[in-house]
């Protein structure tokens, strides 16, 4: 019972008391997330992940911005009718670039984890302008000044320096780049070098071939737009990852 | 309270008012009694105890435990989610497989004269459609503007059940694809090949040979235009060629808009519309399946 008494020292003290209640909940959360810095299966090891490229990153940045997470996640759950309306689950590993990351399951929208390549850009084009012009039954606020708004992408080599602090493998020649990476990636009919020299880079990174799209997103050869980078963003998403090397048997992927 | 107070034999006070022990702490002069919790309460909480050291047991749980490298526990259960799904999809899979195994050795004219198998055809093409079809070209394939009405009978490319299951297998102009359906109408106005008058000269030559009002001057100087410029595609009549997907000017069918600006648009930067290739996402029993559907929508050959 000696022990049992000398608890009311503790609780007449309050900074004594304070530091205790500390020390408790910190060994909780010791014990659940220490163990996530060192166990290496928490990610899946996958063929074809990259960072993102600099239009890209700009279109997630303008995805966070209007908020489209509000109503969409990017997660498809292990649950049958998910991967069959969606396609395969979503991993792990699919989102170790992301800061942050999307996950959820809120379903207002559809889940956006597998829209890359789904529908054409033209279609992203009109259903942001006028989402009831392509699905009548929709709730979706239109984004029609997307189109409008120039990009600015001055700054677009510190995301990628920032994201870099984070752990994300940016090289020092794709910071350097960053500008130009934009630039290309958004005209077809721009410096083929700089095109060449985008997808080398990031190609590398992915570690397979036909990870990198060129295109007037938006299908206006005119000038960088928001829309150009959103739907760059959109029409990537959930495509980097080559299921066909992917073994969901081996132990380290079990869930 | 105050004074009512005795000592228990186990050294504790009794509260005399309601025969209760105290917790033996005061603070400023305020004590507490110490009631022992419900019965009910304390077996439930014991039974959480328990359960979770069966659940850690059962389930995957631990991680790194010595001699178990960088994994977790795998739980005697060996519980998966992933395995979990991938053997409920392979359950859906298998409760289909009759029909659709069928759908799989049948040839599109086959399941389209086989009942039952057009039946379930049409069951499984529908749920597709609605999910991924319909998006663009609308709820029972009535199409909107720039996406094709696939419930009448004008078709761009073909309009036989072979031919709709190699659009939806290989798509239109999806670059990453090589079987793909390709073609490629120049930016007339865009990139300078044509000038400004010319333009408005052919939208007039467009208009009269779809039966609209047109200028009689400007038809017939948009005549030689049309001759040099579009009919390599679209035909010295201008009834389109299904070869390289382009359209028929003449009837009153119109993806894009008849209206002059629309016309002049179309001209101007081209509408090389892209369809995404669907192999490789949706399975062949449903890629068949939708052929059947979109056969029966109305327009197939």
């Amino acid at each position: 019972m000696g022990l049992m008494k000398k608890h009311e020292t503790l609780e007449r003290h309050s900074l004594a008391l304070t530091l205790g209640i500390l020390v408790t909940v910190a060994i909780g959360g010791i014990v659940e997330i220490a163990p996530l810095f060192y166990l290496e299966n928490t990610i899946e090891k996958v063929e074809g992940m990259r960072p993102y490229t600099p239009l890209e990153l700009a279109g997630r940045n303008v995805y966070i911005r209007e908020g489209c997470y509000v109503c969409h996640s990017q997660m498809v759950r292990p649950l049958r009718d998910e991967v069959e309306r969606y396609g395969h689950y979503s991993l792990a590993a699919e989102s170790m670039y992301d800061h942050p990351f999307q996950w959820g399951s809120k379903r207002t929208g559809p889940d956006l984890a597998r829209v890359g390549g789904k529908y054409s850009d033209t279609w992203h084009v009109d259903h942001l302008k006028d989402p009831q012009s392509m699905v009548p039954e929709s709730v979706m606020p239109p984004y029609a000044f997307l189109a409008d708004n120039t990009l600015h992408f001055e700054t677009i080599d510190d995301h990628l320096k920032a994201l870099r602090f984070e752990g994300v493998p940016y090289t020092d020649e794709m910071i350097e780049n960053a500008q130009a990476d934009l630039i290309a990636q958004a005209d077809p009919d721009a410096d083929y070098d700089a095109q060449d020299a985008l997808v080398a880079r990031y190609e590398e990174a992915a570690g397979r071939e036909g990870t990198v799209r060129i295109a007037d997103y938006d299908g206006n050869p005119e000038k960088v737009t928001e829309l150009d980078a959103l739907v760059a963003y959109l029409q990537m998403v959930g495509t980097l990852v080559d299921f066909s090397t992917y073994e969901a048997d081996d132990l380290d992927n079990r869930r | 309270m105050k004074g009512n107070l005795e000592m228990s034999e186990t050294d504790k006070e009794v509260d005399a008012l309601s025969g209760v022990e105290t917790t033996g702490h005061s603070w400023d002069g305020i004590k507490e009694l110490n009631n022992p919790l419900p019965r009910w309460w304390l077996y439930i909480w014991y039974g959480t105890i328990f359960w979770a050291i069966l659940y850690m047991i059962a389930m995957p749980a631990l991680p790194s435990l010595p001699g178990m490298g960088s994994r977790n526990t795998p739980g005697v259960l060996g519980m998966s989610d992933r395995d979990a799904v991938a053997e409920s999809v392979a359950s859906l899979h298998a409760e289909r497989s009759a029909a659709s195994a069928q759908l799989l050795d049948a040839s599109l004219q086959d399941i389209q004269n086989n009942l039952d198998l057009q039946q379930f055809a049409m069951a499984m093409g529908e749920s597709a459609f609605g999910d991924n079809c319909a998006t663009c070209h609308g709820s029972g394939g009535r199409g909107a503007k720039g996406y094709p009405m696939l419930a009448d009978d004008v078709w761009l490319w073909d309009g036989t059940l072979d031919g709709i299951e190699q659009t939806i297998r290989h798509g239109i102009r999806h670059e990453e694809d090589p079987d793909t359906r390709f073609s490629a109408m120049p930016a007339f106005g865009r990139d300078g090949l044509l000038t400004s008058a010319q333009i408005d000269d052919l939208v007039q030559y467009v208009l009269s040979v779809s039966g609209h009002e047109a200028n009689a001057a400007a038809v017939a100087r948009g005549d030689e235009l049309f001759l040099t410029n579009c009919a390599s595609c679209h035909g010295m009549d201008a009834e389109g060629s299904r070869d390289v997907g382009a359209p028929n000017l003449t009837d009153a069918d119109w993806l894009y808009g008849s209206n002059p600006e629309d016309i002049r648009a179309t001209i101007t930067n081209a509408r090389n519309s892209h369809m995404p290739a669907w192999q490789g996402r949706l399975d062949d029993a449903t890629i068949k399946a939708l052929a059947v559907y979109v056969h029966s929508l109305g327009g197939g050959e």
